[in-house]
């Protein structure tokens, strides 16, 4: 489609698919009757080329693998609240240690110093972590996308008035905010904790919002629109936000990876995830003085996050090569 | 080396050796969808003091055919056949021998010359760089040599120039720096990719007598791409058509445009509407049959609009603009950009407010109205813009973007909006299968289609068309207006049809309306205005417009030529002087002193 847009200034896009020459409307007569020449009807949606352009990143295919492998096993392995998982043993009860703990077959992560199994604590951190970062994830795009489209589309006092709000939580400190709110919502457990994570966590994504919405109003289709009579919500929901999906669903993957990150550093600082409840960032910081003496403690519970991190980056990677019509190149 | 006397032309005549030459020319690009054969092995040659027009649709490889001659392709680009400038083979090029030919032995002048400057560095600086880079001046000389080639295409006040940025400039100063910019080490050969396709026709008048003038001067060659017809006629000795990849016509300019001899040149001629042959070309407009109490469809009274820019005074675009729609009636609203005709188009949409003034529609002021009231008059007004691409939601399939106004008046259910979408597929002659389609599967014209389908579908009384073929092939311009005019036969509403192509509103208006910098110059019946000017603008405006056919073209271009010595302007040519030295290229980049001499091979 766009590939060689830059190489031809007419100004239209070079459409294989369709001769744009002379033909016309007869052109999409033939090329688009119910039975498409073989090989003349190439063309594809914009979720198909989207959908295309991601399955051929080997990286953020990978990645997907990988994460959906983590995913499973973490769930289903020691099972979730009181469906039991095919893990025999259990995290919170302590069985007789073996040597001084290191992995065995009986115990592939190793035990810890109680003589817990490790494996079983891993994947239920690596549950929270997950859960924590998914509903960050969509709690800070939600917030980021409503503010910055609302800002961008309206401009004027509304955009001052959610800019300079933006601004102020750029400058607060995210980390010192999120562990004092997060003390203070962890009666609430690790849903509180992903609400107070993902309400200090969209400005990013708000000001790139904003921006993409900016260019987006100017469009003719937008003055299209408004010259029918649509109202504003739904020029925003229906045009405008449609076509900023790219940058919203890249901008919603590197959340959910720094939300990882950020719950991490809170639980490895104690304000994270609360005993006898484990978290990634917890078992870390539970165990740092065991770094030397038995390094599987640290590297497991590093090992998942790094996983979880790197695969979604991967995967954010992919989909902005893939939303971008301009990262289009031919490597095939 | 030798210095060239201007004042006797070269030997080195038309009849000498190609200056450019394509054998057998191919280009494939590696797409997602499979190879794209762009070029099919074409052959062409551009001799010295000849100018040839590459002529064809977009899609057709023109371009791409040019930016082989400067090795420009992008990477996914595979090229077959030979290339020549000059002697040189360009495919046998490395890097740094085609950087020494591009400038020296071949330059080019682009279409947009706003974005082929760099905005943040000087004049100056630009027309600087190439002589620097090329070794032919430096410092102070480089300076005094970039004033010179200012003064030499036109531009008054060259020093002070030299230091201005890009933006300070007019449209076709700019344009005058890219030439000046284009012949600055004197190059064999100048590749104008549409030159002139941004500019106003004014504007483009000037620029090409100035094209002109310097392939007679310096006897340079030069391969103009372009799809105006107007243009070939004006300028072209020998003419190329292309289509889908292959030239399928050469000849000279009269052998093809007069007499043409393949089946798509005809049709593309047939094409192009003829200033001055007036309605009828394209489908019949019928005259208005308007009632004596009938409220006009569209009257603005004593309009003014204003842009209030910060920290700089309001700039007023539009300054007391009285006009009027009657109901039925097309008026074409005619001027050059930055005239205020957008904005006033937009105004009577109800997009921009007016500063003072009136906007009635049908008999109802929209600067006063709010709400729903505002809403329920929007139904009756539909709207046309200029660019296919970016007028249609690219998230929406072609049948939602069409009932989309129906969604947001509410009307009929599910079953009879997709009744009224298909009847108004019908009617734009796009196919039924075209429902389910996105917009970035059709083409440019098929794309305009669905934006006049979404116009009409509240049966509006009035439409507001901003330059809705400006970004059309010739071939679906006239197709979208023969459409344009069966529509409005059939469904009779009044229409305000913004364009700067006088040709087009010759063959649709019933009234022409001529702006000038946000004020009307002259309005009145069209065969008045566009006929029988009586206003100095008009009249200048109307001799600008090259027809396609060129021996009248070389007519209208003298009378215009007369006129403009008659108003006490000065036709636009390379000013060289006696004393103008040719650039010499320092000896010490190896192989590009050849090639000068090989132009020059019989001066003084």
């Amino acid at each position: 489609m766009s590939d060689i847009r830059n190489s031809n200034p007419d100004g239209q896009d070079f459409e294989p698919q369709i001769s744009a020459t002379g033909t016309d409307a007869v052109g999409l007569a033939a090329g688009g009757s119910a039975a498409p020449l073989p090989g003349e009807d190439k063309s594809y949606s914009q979720g198909q080329l989207v959908v295309r352009r991601f399955f051929r990143h080997r990286g953020a295919l990978s990645a997907m693998i990988v994460l959906g492998i983590v995913i499973v096993v973490a769930f289903t392995s020691i099972g979730v609240g009181p469906i039991p998982g095919w893990w025999p043993k259990d995290y919170t009860l302590q069985y007789d240690k073996i040597g001084d703990g290191a992995p065995t077959w009986e115990y592939p992560f190793g035990q810890d110093t109680g003589g817990k199994d490790y494996f079983a604590l891993v994947m239920r951190g690596t549950q929270f972590s997950l859960i924590i970062a998914f509903a960050v994830g969509i709690i800070s795009t939600l917030v980021g996308t409503l503010i910055g489209a609302l800002a961008g589309f309206y401009r004027g006092w509304v955009e001052s008035i959610l800019m300079r709000m933006t601004d102020v939580f750029i400058v607060i400190p995210l980390l010192a905010v999120a562990a004092v709110l997060g003390r203070m919502a962890g009666g609430n457990g690790i849903l509180g904790l992903a609400l107070v994570l993902g309400l200090v966590t969209w400005t990013s994504l708000a000001r790139l919002v904003r921006g993409e919405v900016l260019s987006l109003r100017e469009r003719d289709f937008v003055l299209a629109a408004q010259a029918v009579g649509t109202g504003a919500w739904r020029i925003i929901t229906r045009h405008v936000l449609p076509n900023a999906v790219g940058v919203i669903i890249v901008s919603a993957t590197l959340s959910i990876s720094t939300a990882i990150l950020l719950e991490t550093s809170l639980s490895f600082l104690g304000f994270g995830v609360q005993p006898p409840d484990t978290s990634l960032g917890t078992l870390i910081s539970e165990y740092q003085a065991a770094f030397t003496t038995r390094p599987w403690l640290f590297w497991w519970p590093g090992l998942m996050i790094l996983t979880i991190a790197l695969c979604v980056n991967f995967i954010g990677d992919g989909l902005r090569d893939a939303f971008d019509p301009r990262q289009n190149r031919s490597k095939d | 080396m030798t210095t060239l006397d201007i004042s006797s032309p070269g030997s080195a005549s038309a009849t000498g050796d190609a200056v450019l030459s394509f054998e057998d020319l191919s280009v494939t690009f590696k797409t997602e969808f499979g190879d794209v054969h762009a070029v099919k092995g074409i052959d062409l040659e551009v001799r010295p003091g000849e100018v040839v027009a590459l002529v064809g649709e977009s899609g057709s490889g023109k371009s791409v055919t040019s930016m082989t001659a400067l090795g420009l392709l992008p990477r996914n680009a595979r090229v077959g056949g030979t290339v020549r400038v000059g002697d040189k083979v360009v495919g046998g090029l490395d890097g740094r021998g085609l950087r020494t030919m591009r400038g020296n032995d071949v330059a080019m002048v682009f279409q947009e010359p706003m974005t082929a400057l760099n905005p943040v560095l000087t004049i100056g600086d630009q027309l600087t760089e190439g002589l620097q880079l090329h070794g032919i001046a430096f410092g102070k000389q480089a300076m005094a040599r970039a004033a010179e080639l200012l003064a030499m295409v036109g531009i008054p006040e060259p020093e002070r120039r030299l230091k201005q940025y890009p933006h300070e400039l007019s449209g076709g100063q700019r344009q005058r720096v890219v030439i000046a910019m284009a012949i600055a080490c004197d190059p064999k050969v100048i590749i104008a990719d549409e030159p002139t396709t941004a500019l106003d026709v004014t504007v483009q008048a000037d620029i090409l007598d100035l094209l002109r003038s310097l392939k007679d001067k310096l006897d340079t060659g030069i391969l103009l791409i372009t799809h105006n017809m107007g243009v070939v006629a004006d300028m072209a000795d020998r003419v190329a058509v292309m289509l889908k990849g292959d030239i399928v016509e050469t000849g000279t300019a009269d052998q093809v445009l007069n007499h043409p001899r393949h089946e798509y040149t005809k049709r593309l001629l047939a094409a192009v509407p003829h200033l001055g042959s007036g309605p009828g070309q394209f489908g019949n407009v019928t005259p208005v049959v308007a009632g004596a109490g009938d409220l006009p469809a569209l009257d603005l009274g004593k309009l003014v609009i204003e842009y209030h820019r910060l920290g700089k005074p309001t700039f007023r675009a539009v300054d007391d603009v009285s006009l009027s729609v009657a109901q039925g009636e097309i008026v074409g609203l005619v001027g050059e950009s930055g005239s205020g005709k957008s904005t006033i188009a937009k105004c009577a949409l109800g997009l921009i407010p007016a500063a003072s003034g009136s906007v009635s529609i049908l008999g109802n002021d929209l600067t006063k109205m709010r709400g729903k009231e505002l809403k329920a008059l929007r139904r009756r007004i539909g709207v046309v813009f200029q660019d296919p691409a970016s007028s249609l939601n690219p998230r929406l399939p072609i049948g939602d973007v069409i009932a989309e106004p129906l969604v947001v008046h509410k009307e009929g259910d599910d079953k009879s909006r997709r009744r009224r979408v298909l009847e108004l597929l019908d009617a734009v002659e796009l196919p039924r299968s075209a429902f389910n389609r996105y917009p970035h599967e059709l083409s440019g014209g098929q794309r305009q289609r669905v934006s006049i389908a979404r116009a009409l579908t509240l049966d509006p009384e009035l439409l507001v068309a901003d330059e809705p073929t400006s970004a059309l092939d010739v071939s679906v311009q006239a197709n979208v207006l023969k459409m344009f005019t069966a529509l409005q036969e059939r469904y009779k509403f009044a229409c305000l049809f913004v364009s700067h192509d006088l040709a087009v509103i010759d063959l649709l208006a019933h009234r022409v309306v001529v702006l000038q910098n946000g004020r009307i110059v002259e309005q009145g019946p069209r065969d008045e205005v566009l006929h029988h000017p009586r206003e100095e603008y008009t009249q200048r405006l109307i001799a600008a417009a090259p027809v396609p056919e060129p021996l009248e073209q070389r007519r209208r271009r003298e009378a215009r030529h007369a006129l403009l010595t008659q108003l006490g302007d000065d036709v636009a040519e390379l000013q060289i002087d006696e004393h103008y030295d040719r650039p010499e290229p320092r000896q010490n980049e190896g192989g590009n002193s050849s090639g000068l001499g090989g132009l020059m091979g019989g001066g003084s």
